[in-house]
């Protein structure tokens, strides 16, 4: 089955969109050639540096590069002002909800979200009940995932309040795509990205706890070389000039958590973790975790230490929660939301499932707690067999499902062997938290490259795309 | 400010690109020896995987001593742990996980190499490729010193990488010069017959220093100049005297900046005294061999104490 969709470049009704239009007369005067050339060029680039992620579940824990689409995605600035604007006033209340859930709870009191949800939620923390960060900050750094419709829809398809990983594709796509076509930047007025590292460690210098003095120290914390991500945790620590850290580096003095560096134990003030919560304090969640710090969680309680993205942060992203952002939005901001959900079934309501069911081969199914794509079905795409198995699994435990309908993703065109061919794409714009927030204008563009497919996922055979706002 | 674990990765990638050139640099010398003395080529074989330290390992591998087996074993066996290819990969994982303290430069032609190190040594080395496989790797590593020489900033992150390049130099020297110390010593001959000036030249060609010792001691093989080159000569690179002056200038520039010395700054002082008052015939007269057991061990030790002094686990 083939969705009509929307095609940011070439619309089938109206041609050509004016974002496109100074790059369209640029790449009229390509030769092919030249640019399969520089396509290959692209990855030598990539594999030199070593912008490769592991995949999980491969026999040959191998590294492997995302595959990178050498036709930009070109957001207007008009269509950009709009989005930071949907997107400020979420994170808002992402954090609002946050600091509520772990406070007073109004949100529950209210009946606008089912006290069920947070409690029996294993991304809701009661080690973080009645903590409040340094800075009120709970989470400062946030991916969002937006997805296109039409010319004026907009929705956003997940929010990402953890540990947002791709933020270096961005940074690197750009790079690559400045020395691949120098001259298309003269010609065209992009906004740049390159000062997302700059942005990300006056940010996090912003929420030190109260207690630092002078010039507080920031560290990147990552599970270590083996992780997917791994090379994103070493470019943004670098790019940074902070150092990147593991749990083994780590430990409490005198009630401050602590690298060991070559001279000693030196004090770390800001900790942009990336692991997971349950892997962070073994003394407090998983005993068996070698990845995180003991007793890092007295030293944050005791406002010692800002991590970053909090603990916790989890409740405020899970796909159950998401279908009431609407509602959070409009509690905490008394507003309604600027950038709208996909309509979602929990399937945890009788009638929802009745209905889900009923539309299988429809819909996209996803865990609620599940990530990166693994675990979903899309319904469309997925053979009567693969329907029923999923249906049983559904029925089994209704409440780890939701449901969304299958939406046509804007299109935009990719360079294939056979010339610029239209694939799905999902936008991803980075958003920091202080005592501001700040959106870099663009994001990372994932695209499917499977003609037809829906899954953008990296893991799943999705590619990138250097994402282009126009100074215009 | 440097973390003790970046120290430690900064400190093995630099010991295992040395030593995945130094395995090339005896198989290259090994060859030479079968090639010219066929007779006793298996022999000579034997004493590239003593001074590689792997003849344990690799008698219970193969059977019999042959330049396939050996080159296969020393160059391209990932169970061996000082292959070219495990040494390379390991400091590449090294490098990985240090990669924050790195120039661009420097983790590409590390990631490089290991890429093209990789491609070719997939296979089984036909025999007549090694020579150009023998070059390849010593391009590669050269491309890697090259590249790290030219961009970093001389701070404590270079000298944990030197401290780990001479220390990795100075051991292999040091065995190279233990497994045929018998051939230099005065008692089996002065005159140097043609079996004793191949055994001579091939030591020298172990450690790449076959055409500079003629600019520097006569045209003909002499047992102490090529002792005294490999050990007290304070110019050429792969002696014990100047990895020891590195070692101990390196040393010292960390205690500078950091205010503060440690065991392994003594020991790396007291080495380098002895080296200085040291001469070849001193060395001769209380066994070269002795002398060569004491100082591997000293400087296995140098390097626990660096570990140790510096935080590294």
């Amino acid at each position: 089955m083939r969705l009509a969709a929307f095609d940011e470049m070439l619309p089938e009704v109206s041609g050509l969109r004016r974002p496109y239009s100074a790059y369209d007369r640029w790449l009229k005067e390509q030769d092919p050639a030249r640019l399969t050339e520089k396509m290959q060029d692209a990855e030598r680039v990539f594999r030199k540096t070593g912008i490769t992620f592991a995949v999980y579940g491969e026999q040959e824990a191998s590294e492997r590069l995302i595959p990178f689409d050498i036709v930009p995605r070109i957001i207007s600035g008009n269509e950009w002002r709009r989005l930071t604007q949907g997107i400020e006033q979420r994170v808002q209340a992402l954090n609002a909800f946050l600091d509520d859930i772990y406070h007073r709870q109004e949100i529950l009191r209210a009946g606008r979200v089912p006290r069920d949800l947070i409690a029996r939620n294993e991304a809701f923390l009661p080690e973080m009940i009645g903590v409040r960060p340094p800075a009120g900050v709970y989470t400062h750094i946030i991916g969002v995932d937006i997805v296109r419709i039409s010319e004026d829809e907009f929705y956003v398809l997940e929010d990402n309040a953890r540990t947002p990983s791709g933020v270096s594709y961005m940074l690197e796509n750009r790079e690559t795509m400045m020395q691949l076509f120098p001259e298309l930047f003269q010609k065209i007025k992009v906004r740049p990205v390159e000062n997302y590292p700059q942005l990300l460690r006056q940010s996090l210098a912003a929420v030190r706890p109260q207690g630092a003095k002078g010039a507080p120290t920031i560290a990147v914390l990552t599970p270590g070389s083996f992780n997917s991500a791994y090379f994103e945790h070493a470019f943004l620590a670098d790019q940074m000039g902070v150092q990147l850290v593991e749990g083994q580096d780590l430990r409490v003095v005198d009630g401050h958590v602590a690298m060991r560096t070559t001279e000693g134990y030196k004090q770390i003030d800001v900790l942009y973790r990336r692991v997971d919560d349950s892997f962070l304090d073994p003394l407090t969640f998983r005993p068996d975790s070698a990845l995180g710090i003991p007793g890092i969680m007295d030293v944050y309680r005791a406002g010692n230490i800002t991590i970053a993205n909090a603990p916790g942060t989890g409740i405020a992203d899970d796909k159950a929660i998401y279908s009431y952002m609407p509602e959070i939005v409009e509690f905490y901001t008394g507003r309604k939301a600027i950038l709208g959900n996909i309509p979602t079934w929990r399937c945890s309501e009788p009638d929802s499932l009745k209905y889900v069911l009923e539309h299988i081969h429809e819909l996209v199914i996803k865990e609620v707690h599940g990530s990166g794509g693994y675990g979903m079905l899309v319904g469309p795409a997925a053979t009567k067999k693969e329907c029923q198995d999923f249906a049983k699994k559904l029925q089994a435990k209704p409440s780890n499902y939701i449901a969304q309908p299958t939406l046509a993703l804007s299109t935009c065109p990719i360079l294939t062997e056979k010339g610029l061919a239209p694939r799905h794409v999902d936008l991803r714009p980075y958003v920091l938290v202080s005592d501001r927030i700040q959106i870099v204008p663009g994001g990372l563009t994932r695209v499917a490259l499977k003609e037809g497919s829906l899954v953008v996922n990296s893991s799943q055979g999705g590619g990138t795309k250097d994402t282009w706002v126009l100074d215009d | 400010m440097l973390l003790g674990r970046t120290a430690n990765g900064l400190y093995w990638m630099n010991r295992y690109i040395e030593r995945a050139e130094n395995m090339a640099r005896l198989v290259d010398a090994g060859l030479r020896m079968a090639l010219t003395r066929t007779q006793s080529a298996s022999e000579e074989w034997n004493s590239v995987l003593l001074s590689a330290g792997s003849d344990a390992a690799f008698k219970q591998k193969y059977p019999d001593y042959t330049a396939a087996n050996v080159s296969d074993f020393l160059l391209r066996d990932t169970s061996n742990p000082s292959s070219t290819m495990s040494s390379i990969e390991t400091a590449r994982n090294n490098a990985r996980m240090v990669r924050t303290a790195l120039t661009r430069e420097t983790w590409e032609s590390i990631n490089e190499a290991w890429m093209s190190l990789k491609r070719m040594l997939a296979r089984p080395i036909d025999e007549r490729d090694l020579p150009s496989v023998l070059d390849a790797i010593k391009r590669e590593t050269a491309l890697i010193r090259g590249s790290f020489y030219g961009t970093m900033l001389r701070n404590e992150i270079f000298d944990f990488s030197q401290l780990g390049t001479y220390v990795e130099r100075a051991d292999n020297t040091a065995r190279i010069l233990d497994v045929k110390y018998y051939v230099l010593l005065p008692s089996i001959s002065w005159v140097g017959s043609t079996l004793d000036n191949y055994q001579w030249e091939s030591i020298l060609r172990s450690v790449s220093a076959h055409r500079s010792y003629r600019w520097v001691y006569d045209a003909d093989y002499k047992p102490t100049n090529i002792a005294d080159y490999l050990i007290l000569n304070v110019r050429m690179p792969r002696s014990l005297t100047f990895c020891y002056r590195f070692l101990a200038e390196h040393l010292k520039f960390l205690s500078d900046d950091y205010g503060e010395r440690h065991a392994c700054h003594a020991t790396a002082e007291k080495t380098q005294a002895m080296l200085k008052a040291g001469s070849i015939k001193d060395i001769f007269d209380a066994g070269l061999h002795e002398f060569l057991a004491g100082f591997i061990r000293d400087n296995t030790r140098l390097g626990d104490e660096i570990a140790q002094d510096y935080r590294f686990y």
